[in-house]
């Protein structure tokens, strides 16, 4: 079953690290096919920033992202950008405490950036929220998956504080469902 | 993992020891991973001032029968194109890889291109042969590296790893084995002339430091290595086998694959347009499309043309304007139809659907 997950926000906020901490579970721990690509432009922090993954459970033939059906919209510009045309078949999780508008198909309301701040203390994990939240509403990859491909990619000593924000990623999105 | 780490990882497997390189966007990961790798296996990276060091420095190394390599992107390869030729003419091996983006000049340069692929033919100054690979994947990225080293040492010739920013910064499953083969140059029999080839027109490599007082020499040479260039027939002879050490070759170098044999409308492709063509294939799920997949561009192996008996029109899909196209025109009588695309994106599978109609 073919999955194309989109990710946007702005610069610095890991949008590409999570397409390749998502796409890393998918090959590494579930043995699925995975392929991440992403805009790669000039802008570093704070312009629209976007990357993708494809999930599969067969070689990966066309690389690039044709019709979205998962979207992780983690800013306003973003949404314009990349979240505004998602067609209403899709699933989109977006960060409440960021995005204002709303889109026309199933959306997740999660505010990452605010529970990351006021609840984990430090607002760098708001992806990590997301990708714990994606990941439980959406099953394009396990919960064990995530979880070691997590441990795998961030800095020492911050994993205890990464795991606790993909944590409340599973159960933000387990209340809204 | 990423393909430009791929491409890092497989020069390392294949016994590359010496980097010397100019970081420029999209190859830049490469250099990266060469710094962070080679010190600590006794392999020596260095950032050089500009491109033409780079290119020298791995010619150089080379001699003292290091495998070395450098990565760059088109404005890069531009630099490198004078010491390339010197590399052809004193029959050094050496990898250049080219992670192609938007041109000309500074261009695009964080898309995807496949423009350079006459001037890694043609771009140095006199006639000479080379030898190109084209990935299409980061698995490719992996095996071809390989493999160019593999080629430039048999054939004592720069082979180019011409891959391209889609595939470069591409992240993707990859299968990385345990052991790759490994075909070590061959040494230059004792009593032998240093530039005296044996039956495969390539000469037995006299390495630095092994007691050998060789002469290396970008001007015309004897089988001495000494400068002798205002004999028309020895410059004759040199150039015809240089040209000819890889041209006589062609079937053997020659790495592709073929789907649909009996098709008579036919995909020819190399690199990732490779990928959009098996997308549409496999969408339509019709066996009269064909599909070349070329891994080695050049030298050309215009005998696999051949294997499509039934070929009515060859379709070629190339994120430049069609210069691989006019190569594959000069060995089919059959109508060839460029599919360029500038701006750097791939052909969506859509795109070659859409084209596919209005061709039937």
């Amino acid at each position: 079953m073919r999955h194309e997950v989109r990710f946007s926000g702005f610069g610095g906020q890991g949008i590409i690290l999570s397409a390749v901490i998502l796409g890393r579970a998918a090959v590494m721990y579930d043995s699925l096919y995975a392929v991440q690509t992403q805009v790669y432009g000039p802008e570093a922090r704070g312009g629209a920033s976007m990357s993708a993954v494809i999930i599969d459970d067969e070689p990966i033939l066309y690389p690039k992202v044709t019709s979205p059906d998962i979207f992780v919209i983690m800013s306003q510009e973003g949404f314009e950008k990349y979240g505004a045309q998602a067609p209403e078949d899709a699933t989109m999780l977006l960060d409440s405490s960021l995005v204002h508008s709303r889109p026309q198909c199933r959306v997740i309301e999660i505010p990452a950036t605010r529970e990351a701040k006021e609840k984990l203390g430090r607002e760098i994990v708001a992806n990590i929220v997301m990708l714990g939240a994606l990941v439980s509403a959406t099953r394009v990859v396990t919960e064990t998956a995530i979880e070691k491909a997590i441990l795998d990619s961030v800095p020492k000593g911050t994993e205890s504080l990464n795991l606790k924000a993909m944590k409340r990623g599973f159960e933000l999105a387990r209340v809204v469902e | 993992m990423q393909g430009n780490i791929a491409c890092a990882e497989g020069a390392i497997a294949a016994g590359c020891r010496f980097f010397g390189g100019y970081p420029i966007t999209p190859s830049t990961e490469i250099a990266e991973h060469m710094a962070a790798k080679l010190p600590r296996i006794d392999g020596v990276f260095i950032q050089m001032e500009d491109e033409l060091a780079s290119m020298a420095s791995i010619i150089g190394a080379s001699w003292t029968g290091m495998r070395s390599m450098t990565a760059t992107s088109g404005p890069g390869f531009s630099l490198m194109m004078e010491n390339i030729g010197f590399a052809v003419m004193t029959e050094t091996p050496c990898v250049v890889v080219n992670i192609q983006r938007g041109g000309p000049s500074t261009g695009q340069p964080t898309m995807g291109a496949q423009g350079d692929m006459m001037q890694c033919r043609f771009g140095s100054h006199g006639d000479y042969s080379v030898i190109a690979l084209s990935p299409a994947s980061v698995q490719e990225m992996y095996e071809l590296t390989v493999k160019a080293f593999n080629l430039a040492d048999e054939f004592r010739v720069p082979v180019f790893l011409m891959s391209d920013e889609i595939v470069g910064h591409m992240r993707e499953r990859i299968d990385i084995p345990d052991q790759v083969p490994i075909i070590p140059r061959k040494p230059l029999q004792k009593g032998t002339l240093p530039f005296h080839p044996d039956a495969d027109l390539v000469p037995g490599f006299p390495q630095f430091g092994e007691g050998y007082g060789v002469h290396v020499t970008g001007l015309t040479h004897d089988e001495r290595g000494y400068p002798c260039a205002t004999s028309p027939g020895l410059h004759e002879n040199l150039v015809m086998r240089l040209v000819n050490k890889i041209e006589s070759a062609r079937d053997r170098i020659a790495d592709y694959s073929i789907t649909n044999p009996e098709a008579e409308t036919v995909f020819v492709t190399y690199g990732p347009p490779a990928r959009s063509v098996e997308q549409v294939v496999r969408d339509l799920g019709r066996d009269d499309i064909g599909h070349l997949r070329l891994r080695v561009v050049w030298p050309f192996p215009e005998s696999a043309l051949k294997l499509f008996a039934s070929a009515k029109q060859f379709l070629v899909p190339e994120m430049n304007m069609g210069q691989v196209a006019r190569e594959i025109e000069r060995h089919v009588d059959q109508p060839v139809i460029p599919i360029p695309k500038l701006g750097g994106n791939l052909h969506s599978p859509d795109e070659l659907k859409a084209r596919l109609e209005v061709l039937h």
